[in-house]
C-alpha cells in the first residue's frame, strides 16, 4: 500500500477540524503527500461531519470513498458513512458508537473516557491525532512539535495537557500495531520541506493578494466567507480594506465605487448572494468597471444544501445581470490554478474594465493539498488607469473599444460614470446612434477579450478516441480516475476558463470517437455551452447532484460502464 | 461649473432652487472641482450631478451610498456627497441609508425630499403622508411616513439637519455647515413636487416650517429627538450633531500609518512571499 485513507467521522463541535489541521501538518511535515477534505452539515453543533485525510507517497489531491481507518467519535458515525465502509477498513472508537457491530473490522477505544483521565474530554481529539500518527509510523517528535506550534499562544498547561492526550493516543497506536497486529505501511516518505499546504480558500485569497486586491465588500454566506476571513485576519499587513456589508447588493456596489475610486476591488458570495449583485454586475457592465467576483458554489435553488457542493451556477453566472456586455469566467481546477487564475483575473478586470468571475464549489475551496511552494517571480500586476487631462472622455471611443480609464483627483480631468447609456463624456444620452456606437464599442471589448483565453489542460495520449471533458474542482479527481479505468485509450480535456470558450475546443473534441462530460450538476450546463459556441453535441454525461464532490471510484464505475456501453 | 441646456426637471421644480444652494455651497467653499465625486442613484433628483462639471458616480436605483462609501475609503482626499431623492435613499436604498449612518463615512448625503414619486409619475414615496392619494393609493396613503431625522438620531448619525428648497439661502448655509462635517452628514431637503404633488406645496412647506432658534441646543440628542417627531409644524435646521466620532476611514488600518489614497499604494511581495512561506 501507498496510501493510507483516514477518516474522522463525529457531530459539529468535537473538534474534527483541529484534527485535520493539525494531523495534515504532521503527515506533511513527515514527508507525505497530504489531501484533506471534509464534508459537514449547516449547523454549529451536533449532526454528523466528517472529514477525509489521505496520506501518501506520491502525490494525492482527490476525494475517494475508500476508508482504510474510521475514527467514530459519535454513534451515528458508522450509520452517516455505511456506504462507505467495507470489510477492510479498521474502526476505531468508543463501545456505544460502534455497538459491537460483527460485519465490520472493528477496535474498541474508548476516547472521552481516557480524554477525562487527562482532565476534560475535549482532549479526545489530539488523543485521535497521536493514534492515528503512531499507525502511520509517523516521528513522535514531529507530532509533539506540531503540537506545541498549533497552541503555541495558548498557556503553558493547555499546551503541556495536549501533549500528555498527544503521548497516550500515540501509544494506543503502538499498542495496536504490537499486540493487535494492524499493519499500515506506507512506502518511505518523500523530503518535498520546500512545499507549502494551503485549501481552496486560501489560495483564492492569496491570488487575490498577490493581483494587488486592496479592497473586499462582502456579506457572510457558506462556502465563499474563508476568502473574506483570510482577507481580514491579513488585512493590515497588505493595505487591504475589508467590510462586511449589510448585504450583497451593497457589497458589489462598494466595490464598483472602490475600483472607480482607484481601488483593486473584490467580492466573495455563493449563488443566492450573487443573485442579489447581479444588477450590479450590469452596472459594471454599463460603466465598464472592472470588477472580481469570487462565487464559491452550493447545491441551489434557493438556500438548497448551504454546506455542500455543485457546479450548478455556471449559467447564473453567465446569463445573469440584464443587457449585454462581456464577462470573463475561470473555474480554478486546481489550488495552483485558483491562486493564478486569482492574481490574473484582477488584472484582465482591470486591462478590459469587464466583469471577471473566479467560480469554485464548496469542495474546491474546502480541500487541502500539497503543492511546490508558489512563486512570486513572475507576477506581475500592471495598473492600467491614466492620468486625466482636461478634456478626458471617459468612454472615448476606441479601435478596440477600451476607453483608457481615469480615476477622480488623478490628474486635470473629471470622471463621470453612468448607469443610464451616456455618451462619450459619461453624460446621459437618449440619442439612438451614441447607444449604438456605445453598445458596438463594449462588444468590442470582447475579441480582444478572445485573444488571451486559458486553453484547456489536456491530460493523457495525443491520439486518444476517449476523450474526458471536465471544468473547475473535478480536475484531480478525473486524473486520478483515468489511471484506474480498464480501458486506456482515455484522455481529459480540462477547463480552467470556462467563458469565453478556447477556439481549439471543438477540434479536441471532432477529434475523439466517444467524448465523456463529468459535471457536478443534473442539466449538463457546461456541454450546453459547449453546444453553442461548438455545435458540438456530447452525448455521454457524468452527472452528480446528491451535494457530495464526485469520488474517484464513482467516476471509475460511471466511466466504465459508459465505456461498456450499458446504460445507467 | 455649468448649466446645460436641457435640464429635464419640470419648471418650477424644488430641484433647482437645491441645484443653486448645492453650487452656491461649493464655490463659497471652493472645493476644487476634480477633487469632488457626486454619487446618485435614479430618479428626478439623481440626475443632479448632470448639471455640475464634476467627477460623478450615477450608479443604479437605490445604490448611491455603497459606492459613495466605497469611494470615500479608497481615497479619503476626496469630498463625496451622495444625493438623490426620497424614494432612492429611503425606499429602494433603505437598507444602506440605516447601515451608512452606522458606518459613519466623512460623506454628505443630500436627499430632495418631495414626498411623491416624480420620474415613475406620481405614485406615493415613503415620505408621503397618510391620505395621499395617487394614481396607485387609490384610497390614500395607508403606511405611516419614513421619518428619517427621527431614525438617524435614534442610529446616533454624526450630523443630522433638514432644510426647505423654497430658502435657498439657509439651504446653502446648512449644506456648507454639512460638507465642513466630518462625518456622515444628512441633509433631508423638503422640496415641492409642482407636477405630483398638490398637497405640499411651495405655500404649504412655507406654513408648516419653522426654524430651529439659536438657543437650541443640537448636541443634546433626546431634546433633537423630540423635535424630530413634531410634526404639526416642521422644524427645520441642524436637528443634532454627534460628537467626538470617528470616521469610517479613520477607523480603517489602512490609513493609521500611511494617509495615501489606495491607488498610491501597492502590495508588499515579500510580506506575501512570507506569508505563504508560512504554510509549509
Amino acid at each position: 500500500m501507498s496510501e493510507v485513507s483516514i477518516v474522522l467521522c463525529g457531530e459539529a463541535g468535537q473538534g474534527i477540524q483541529t484534527v485535520e489541521k493539525v494531523f495534515t501538518n504532521i503527515a506533511k511535515k513527515a514527508g507525505f503527500f497530504v489531501f484533506s477534505t471534509k464534508e459537514y452539515m449547516s449547523r454549529v453543533r451536533g449532526g454528523s461531519n466528517s472529514t477525509l485525510i489521505r496520506i501518501s507517497s506520491e502525490p494525492v489531491a482527490a476525494y475517494i470513498d475508500r476508508i482504510d481507518i474510521l475514527i467514530a467519535l459519535s454513534e451515528y458515525a458508522l450509520e452517516h458513512l455505511s456506504h462507505r465502509i467495507s470489510k477492510k477498513t479498521l474502526i476505531l472508537g468508543e463501545k456505544n458508537h460502534i455497538k459491537n457491530n460483527k460485519k465490520y473490522k472493528i477496535i474498541e477505544i474508548s476516547f472521552s473516557h481516557i480524554a477525562k483521565e487527562l482532565g476534560s474530554k475535549v482532549f479526545s481529539n489530539i488523543i485521535a491525532v497521536g493514534l492515528i500518527s503512531a499507525l502511520c509510523r509517523i516521528n513522535r517528535i514531529i507530532t509533539k512539535d506540531e503540537i506545541k506550534s498549533f497552541f503555541l499562544k495558548k498557556k503553558k498547561i493547555v499546551v503541556e495537557k495536549n501533549i500528555n492526550a498527544l503521548d497516550k493516543g500515540y501509544d494506543i497506536g503502538l499498542d495496536l500495531i504490537g499486540n493487535k497486529n494492524v499493519r499500515f505501511e506506507i512506502s518511505s516518505p518523500h523530503n518535498h520541506h520546500d512545499e507549502i499546504i494551503i485549501n481552496g480558500t486560501e489560495a483564492i485569497a492569496l491570488g487575490a493578494l498577490a493581483g494587488g486586491c486592496n479592497f473586499i465588500s462582502s456579506y457572510p454566506m457558506s462556502p465563499s466567507t474563508g476568502v473574506l476571513t483570510f482577507l481580514s485576519q491579513h488585512s493590515p499587513d497588505f493595505n487591504c480594506i475589508v467590510e462586511q456589508a449589510e448585504d450583497e447588493i451593497s457589497a458589489i456596489n462598494m466595490a464598483l465605487g472602490a475600483w472607480y475610486a482607484g481601488a483593486r476591488a473584490m467580492v466573495t458570495t455563493s449563488g443566492g448572494g450573487y443573485a442579489l449583485m447581479t444588477e450590479g454586475i450590469s452596472l459594471a457592465g454599463m460603466i465598464e468597471s472592472p470588477i472580481v467576483i469570487h462565487l464559491a458554489q452550493r447545491p441551489a435553488p434557493a438556500t438548497g444544501l448551504p454546506t455542500r457542493t455543485e457546479q450548478a451556477d455556471l449559467e447564473h453566472a453567465l446569463y445573469s445581470s440584464h443587457g449585454e456586455f462581456p464577462k470573463i469566467i475561470f473555474s480554478p481546477s486546481t489550488i495552483v490554478n485558483g491562486f493564478y487564475l486569482t492574481q490574473k483575473a484582477f488584472n484582465l478586470a482591470d486591462k478590459y474594465q469587464v466583469p471577471v468571475y473566479i467560480l469554485t464549489d464548496q469542495y474546491f475551496v474546502d480541500s487541502f493539498y500539497n503543492i511546490p511552494n508558489l512563486s512570486l517571480r513572475n507576477i506581475r500586476n500592471k495598473n492600467y488607469f491614466v492620468r486625466t487631462i482636461k478634456e478626458y472622455k471617459r468612454y472615448k471611443i476606441t479601435k478596440n473599444g477600451i476607453s483608457p480609464r481615469g480615476i477622480p483627483g488623478y490628474g486635470n480631468g473629471i470622471v463621470c460614470v453612468d448607469s443610464d447609456e451616456h455618451d462619450e463624456l459619461g453624460h446621459i444620452t437618449e440619442s439612438m446612434d451614441i447607444r449604438k456606437e456605445m453598445v458596438d464599442k463594449r462588444l468590442r471589448k470582447f475579441k480582444e477579450i478572445k485573444k488571451e483565453i486559458f486553453p484547456p489542460i489536456f491530460f493523457g495520449k495525443k491520439d486518444y478516441n476517449i476523450l474526458i471533458v471536465g471544468w473547475g474542482s473535478t480536475y484531480n479527481t478525473l486524473k486520478e480516475a483515468i489511471s484506474f479505468l480498464k480501458n486506456k485509450d482515455v484522455s481529459l480535456l480540462h477547463f480552467n476558463q470556462v467563458y469565453p470558450l478556447h477556439p481549439d475546443t471543438k477540434k479536441y473534441l471532432l477529434k475523439a470517437k466517444k467524448t465523456i462530460i463529468v459535471e457536478n450538476n443534473s442539466t449538463s450546463q457546461f456541454s450546453k455551452l459547449i453546444k453553442l459556441h461548438t455545435g458540438y453535441e456530447v452525448t455521454n454525461h457524468v452527472l452528480q447532484y446528491t451535494g457530495l464532490p464526485f469520488s474517484v471510484e464513482t467516476i471509475v464505475d460511471r466511466i466504465n460502464l459508459i465505456l461498456k456501453g450499458e446504460k445507467r | 461649473m455649468k448649466n446645460r441646456e436641457d435640464i429635464a426637471w419640470c419648471p418650477g421644480c424644488g430641484n433647482f432652487a437645491i441645484l443653486n444652494a448645492l453650487k452656491q455651497a461649493l464655490s463659497e467653499l471652493k472645493i476644487p472641482l476634480n477633487k469632488l465625486v457626486l454619487v446618485s442613484g435614479i430618479g428626478q433628483a439623481a440626475k443632479i450631478p448632470q448639471y455640475f462639471k464634476t467627477n460623478y458616480f450615477n450608479g443604479l436605483h437605490g445604490r448611491a451610498l455603497p459606492p459613495a462609501v466605497g469611494i470615500k475609503s479608497a481615497n479619503p482626499n476626496l469630498t463625496v456627497i451622495a444625493e438623490s431623492g426620497d424614494g432612492d435613499m429611503y425606499g429602494e436604498g433603505g437598507n444602506h441609508f440605516i447601515h451608512t449612518i452606522r458606518r459613519n463615512p466623512d460623506i454628505t448625503n443630500i436627499i430632495h425630499n418631495n414626498m411623491v414619486y416624480g420620474l415613475t409619475k406620481g405614485q406615493a414615496s415613503p415620505t408621503s403622508e397618510i391620505g395621499f392619494k395617487t394614481p396607485v393609493q387609490t384610497n390614500g396613503v395607508i403606511l405611516e411616513p419614513f421619518n428619517p431625522i427621527s431614525v438617524a438620531i435614534a442610529l446616533d448619525a454624526s450630523f443630522v439637519a433638514r432644510a426647505f428648497a423654497g430658502d435657498i439661502k439657509e439651504t446653502k448655509e446648512i449644506i456648507k455647515t454639512a460638507i465642513k462635517h466630518q462625518g456622515y452628514s444628512l441633509v433631508d431637503i423638503f422640496q415641492p413636487c409642482v407636477t405630483f404633488n398638490k398637497i405640499n406645496t411651495y405655500d404649504w412647506f412655507k406654513e408648516n416650517t419653522y426654524y430651529l432658534d439659536k438657543s437650541y441646543d443640537k448636541n443634546n440628542r433626546i431634546e433633537a429627538f423630540k423635535k424630530s417627531i413634531e410634526h404639526q409644524k416642521f422644524p427645520l435646521g441642524i436637528f443634532y450633531v454627534s460628537k467626538n466620532k470617528k470616521t469610517f476611514e479613520q477607523n480603517l488600518l489602512v490609513y493609521k500609518l500611511n494617509k495615501q489614497p489606495l491607488y498610491k499604494k501597492s502590495i508588499d511581495i515579500q510580506k506575501l512571499s512570507k506569508l505563504i512561506y508560512l504554510k509549509k
